[in-house]
């Protein structure tokens, strides 16, 4: 290893103490230096890091970029195991063809009318469960009891899951995205959903209940998709259908009491749609909770920015700081939940886009719109400098959150 | 404004239909982007860039009237 790499920054970086809907200041200096750099992950490698929206949407739609973690040399944020690289991965870790004839599977389920559908059972879902946090003792951990079982619910009627397991697949899906856990316990908690989604694939075989992973069963016995491919399709859904939308809430709210004329806005027009719409779009933005980075490889020379990047380079794409970059969206550090911010990249960008993006969208229009009306003096019940973050999660988010009203 | 849809680079993320109900549908099967109207009227041509612009898959051409 040369010098000029040891002195490289080290990524990922970690958001500043009192900071904790801010990108790492780290980050903000690269790009004010420049939209693309290099910097040092763990095992020594030296990947590019994009920080420049313009130039994260540019690469993102690029094909000569690829997402299949089984190719020599594709960048890994945290060390996994040899054997395991790729196994057990869904399409969110493949290229086309085999990325877009499994998606187009599922597409369908997530399309915008599909899921608008949707919007009178998620209310109720809600409702139900503010009628429960007032029933009950104050403070609360609104985690626990709110932002978690609100997607949770909702991913479960969608793909056909059973509620009553919810203990066994949040305890799995929470190992699967931390950062601080060993390659082993993550294998190892991978291992036990694929186990629970192919036996549930099975019983749906048996016995079609008109839902998604009935569907994935029909698939299976049509031959058109394998017992493997399925489950990692199941897994896929049911964590990223319950865990990304859990901690928007989560910490969509304690954003949200930190900043209290913007709260206001949501408690006084919470019943106009297009403010809960720009508002949902604005806390993406603000807050990319996927704050890892999208990570690729290179196929092809690119030349981007007055740079080359070459076929087998590494490429991290962090879209947490391209959804802060002045050229995209004015005053970028301030939360305005009337700004336009529909362009963020906190789904991503290009073919791999989140699917459930629509779903995410629908749920938190309604917490958004209903929570702050229904518990208007709804408060922090800790210290605000006490309050858990996800420092070592792939997704940002808190522990808990204690509040009470 | 004329407009054409590239249905094999289309990843179904729908923002389209939520811009643009008017102009974009989403196949039932699928999800695949179904254009309905290629020339839209000139009312809807910002948000029909606009729907260019955000596609993640770059799916969507608008060739503007010259």
């Amino acid at each position: 290893m040369t010098i000029a790499q040891e002195t490289l920054p080290a990524y990922p970086m970690r958001k500043a103490p009192g900071c904790p809907f801010d990108p790492p200041p780290e980050l903000g200096e690269l790009q004010r230096q420049g939209p693309i750099a290099k910097v040092r992950l763990w095992d020594g490698s030296t990947p590019w890091l994009v920080t420049g929206f313009a130039e994260q949407r540019t690469l993102l739609r690029d094909a000569r970029l690829s997402s299949d973690v089984t190719r020599p040399g594709f960048p890994t944020i945290v060390p996994v195991l040899p054997t395991a690289a790729g196994q057990g991965l869904s399409f969110i870790r493949m290229d086309d063809p085999d990325h877009a004839r499994l998606r187009r599977m599922v597409t369908a389920d997530f399309a915008i009318k599909r899921i608008e559908a949707m919007r009178p059972a998620v209310q109720r879902i809600v409702d139900e469960l503010i009628d429960g946090l007032l029933a009950g003792p104050r403070p609360v951990d609104l985690v626990e009891a709110f932002a978690l079982p609100v997607p949770s619910r909702v991913i479960c009627d969608l793909l056909g899951v059973p509620y009553a397991d919810h203990g066994f697949f949040q305890d799995n899906s929470k190992i699967l995205i931390r950062r601080s856990v060993t390659p082993e316990e993550r294998a190892a908690a991978r291992e036990r959903l694929l186990d629970y989604l192919d036996g549930l694939i099975g019983e749906k075989a048996k016995r079609p209940a008109g839902d998604l992973l009935s569907e994935l069963a029909t698939r299976i016995t049509a031959g058109e998709l394998t017992r493997a491919e399925a489950a990692q399709m199941g897994v896929l859904m049911l964590v990223a259908g319950h865990e990304t939308t859990a901690n928007m809430i989560a910490l969509g709210t304690f954003a949200l009491l930190e900043h209290p004329e913007e709260l206001d806005r949501l408690r006084g027009d919470g019943t106009d749609p297009d403010l809960v719409a720009s508002a949902v779009n604005e806390l993406l933005r603000y807050l990319t909770i996927t704050h890892t980075g999208r990570v690729r490889l290179v196929l092809e020379d690119i030349e981007i920015a007055g740079e080359v990047l070459r076929a087998g380079d590494g490429v991290i794409l962090a879209n947490d700081i391209g959804n802060r970059d002045p050229a995209a969206f004015p005053d970028p550090d301030r939360l305005d939940l009337g700004r336009e911010a529909r362009h963020h990249v906190a789904f991503g960008f290009g073919v791999h886009q989140c699917l459930g993006q629509p779903l995410a969208r629908l749920e938190l229009q309604v917490v958004y719109g209903t929570l702050y009306r229904r518990i208007p003096d709804l408060r922090l019940a800790v210290d605000p400098a006490d309050v858990p973050l996800k420092h070592d999660g792939f997704v940002y988010g808190v522990y808990e959150l204690p509040v009470t009203w | 404004m004329k407009l054409t849809v590239d249905q094999d680079v289309c990843c179904g993320a729908g923002q389209c239909v939520l811009l643009a109900p008017e102009v974009f549908d989403q196949r039932e099967q699928d999800g695949i982007v179904v254009l309905l109207d290629e020339n839209p009227a000139g009312a809807l041509h910002d948000v029909v860039r606009e729907a260019g612009a955000v596609c993640p898959a770059g799916a969507i051409s608008v060739e503007e009237d010259r």
